[in-house]
């Protein structure tokens, strides 16, 4: 393989895993919802690469569907959810911003010494995807706990999901019906929890989930 | 005569360092200066401050040791040797085998190490108050240094710096995020280092924030000159020393004529301006901020520096 590729596909890629930690860093809901939208153009432009050098003319249509729905119509409705449920100006991390970030280079290490253990004959290409894209699941995963919100909940759960995709798009022949599946269930979960959500409002008074643990009677 | 030829060569590039260095400073703050539409001091005010502090009448305090006294020129020394071994406009030099990246930071350190002991020397309060918080800062910016350090002797496998600049200038290093993170960690680091804005005024004495300033405050005549000259000569290394690594090109390399050196000199000159330029801009953009702030705008290069490191075990190859 030409250097050059195997080196955008490497910046692209270690760039979403940036981009995820930028997502650990913020601690205003407006910013994380900007810096997801973020997260998913550089998805986009990964996804698009790795279709221009495997020569994959699908995964162009799974690059637009990230930018188009991931990029702006998710945040956008986000953005109306937040400023709709009034939570817009909140500060809402569960544990301090230095632990969370030593915690999840932990994770990215972890990922790294399983996926080259694990894969040693692979593809050189497919194996460094991997191993970003089960970092980028476990930071999804770590915003998902050290976060009190549910709002912010929900966009760990879609950055864990922009994971998944950069791990589907990085080995070949995965035909596009599984990534437009998983792209449509994602929305449907949006729409679904966005849902949620305003059940959860209406009954506490509050998203943070923290409320939820009073009602079912245990101890915070 | 090669050797001597070799050895005038050093020289010089030692004499230039310390040359440049207020010449630098003074550029910046002119540029600021003029960003802010004023007019701003001349070019040459910083070396007319040095040579007024060396005429001056040195103040002690009554109980100020000898240690008191000795420090601004260890500082100065061990500012001006780190200078010293950065390849700023040729690599190989005779002294380049002393130019280890892990020596340069032993001897930062070791200077940042006697100015906190001179700032708690005298017993006041505001040089406490510094020393604690250049501990602080240093306590994080070192290892992301060093981190950074790590990462750049995994691409180039080897420490020195000649041999950096080397693999740094060739085209097979390519296009890595690793290094981009790296360069950005070793920006901050080096605005946390020199005082610069996000984390420190010098310009100003306002005790909420001062951290340089707090410990040189008792300082006066040609005491304070050697550490202002350090504090120049610092801000000169940091920025050859990224000039040299991440964008090396123009280095003379190989033992060639005075015409190649002076071209060298030349380019190394632009890059100081371009870093220059810079610098002032994003001074000039962005605010101080709070103390208890620098602590996770330093985290935020440790992380940067830890995370290239990782990156790169994953990278085409090491």
């Amino acid at each position: 393989m030409n250097g050059l590729t195997f080196d955008i596909a490497h910046l692209l890629a270690g760039g979403l895993v940036l981009v995820s930690f930028m997502m650990l860093y913020q601690d205003r809901l407006f910013a994380l919802i900007n810096v997801f939208a973020l997260h998913a153009v550089v998805l986009a432009l990964s996804v698009a690469w790795q279709a221009y050098i495997q020569d994959a003319h699908h995964l162009y249509v799974t690059a637009a569907i990230a930018l188009i729905f991931k990029a702006i119509v998710i945040p956008v409705g986000l953005h109306r959810i937040i400023l709709r449920l009034g939570i817009h100006r909140d500060i809402e991390t569960a544990v301090g911003i230095g632990p969370t970030m030593l915690a999840g280079i932990g994770l990215v290490a972890l990922s790294m010494v399983l996926m080259l253990r694990v894969t040693p004959e692979a593809d050189p290409l497919a194996r460094e995807d991997l191993a970003f894209a089960l970092s980028i699941i476990l930071l999804g995963l770590l915003v998902m706990v050290t976060r009190r919100n549910a709002v912010s909940q929900v966009v760990g759960f879609m950055s864990l999901e922009n994971g998944l995709v950069l791990a589907a798009t990085g080995a070949k022949g995965m035909p596009l019906v599984v990534e437009i599946s998983v792209a449509f269930s994602i929305l449907i979960a949006f729409i679904v929890i966005g849902v949620f959500l305003f059940r959860i409002r209406e009954r506490f008074d509050s998203v943070d989930v923290g409320a939820l643990d009073d009602y079912r009677g245990e101890r915070r | 005569m090669a050797l001597i030829l070799e050895l005038a060569v050093q020289g010089a590039q030692m004499m230039l360092v310390l040359l440049l260095a207020p010449l630098l400073t003074g550029f910046v703050r002119k540029v600021k200066a003029r960003l802010q539409r004023r007019q701003g001091p001349s070019l040459i005010q910083p070396y007319r401050d040095l040579l007024r502090l060396m005429r001056k009448e040195v103040v002690l305090a009554d109980n100020a040791s000898w240690l008191f006294r000795v420090i601004p020129y260890l500082i100065f020394a061990a500012t001006w040797v780190a200078a010293a071994l950065i390849p700023t406009f040729a690599t190989g030099l005779t002294f380049s085998w002393t130019a280890d990246l892990i020596a340069i930071v032993a001897l930062l350190g070791s200077a940042r190490f006697f100015l906190a002991l001179a700032g708690m020397d005298v017993g006041t309060s505001f040089g406490g108050i510094g020393a604690s918080r250049e501990v602080m800062i240093a306590s994080l910016a070192e290892p992301a240094m060093l981190l950074i350090v790590f990462s750049l002797a995994l691409v180039a496998g080897a420490t020195q710096l000649s041999t950096v600049a080397a693999v740094m200038g060739s085209p097979e290093v390519g296009l890595r995020v690793s290094l981009g993170m790296s360069m950005i960690a070793l920006v901050i680091v080096a605005l946390a280092e020199n005082a610069r804005i996000p984390v420190d005024n010098p310009a100003t004495h306002l005790e909420l924030t001062m951290v340089h300033e707090a410990m040189v405050l008792e300082y006066s005549g040609r005491h304070l000159a050697m550490i202002e000259l350090a504090a120049f000569l610092k801000l000169l290394l940091y920025v050859s020393l990224i000039s040299c690594v991440f964008i090396p090109w123009g280095l003379v390399t190989a033992r060639a004529g005075p015409a190649s050196y002076a071209l060298g000199v030349v380019v190394y000159i632009g890059k100081l301006a371009a870093c220059g330029i810079l610098l002032a801009a994003f001074e000039t953009a962005i605010a101080k901020m709070r103390v208890f702030r620098v602590p996770d705008f330093l985290g935020a290069a440790l992380m940067l520096a830890l995370l290239g490191t990782l990156l790169l075990f994953v990278s085409r190859s090491l």
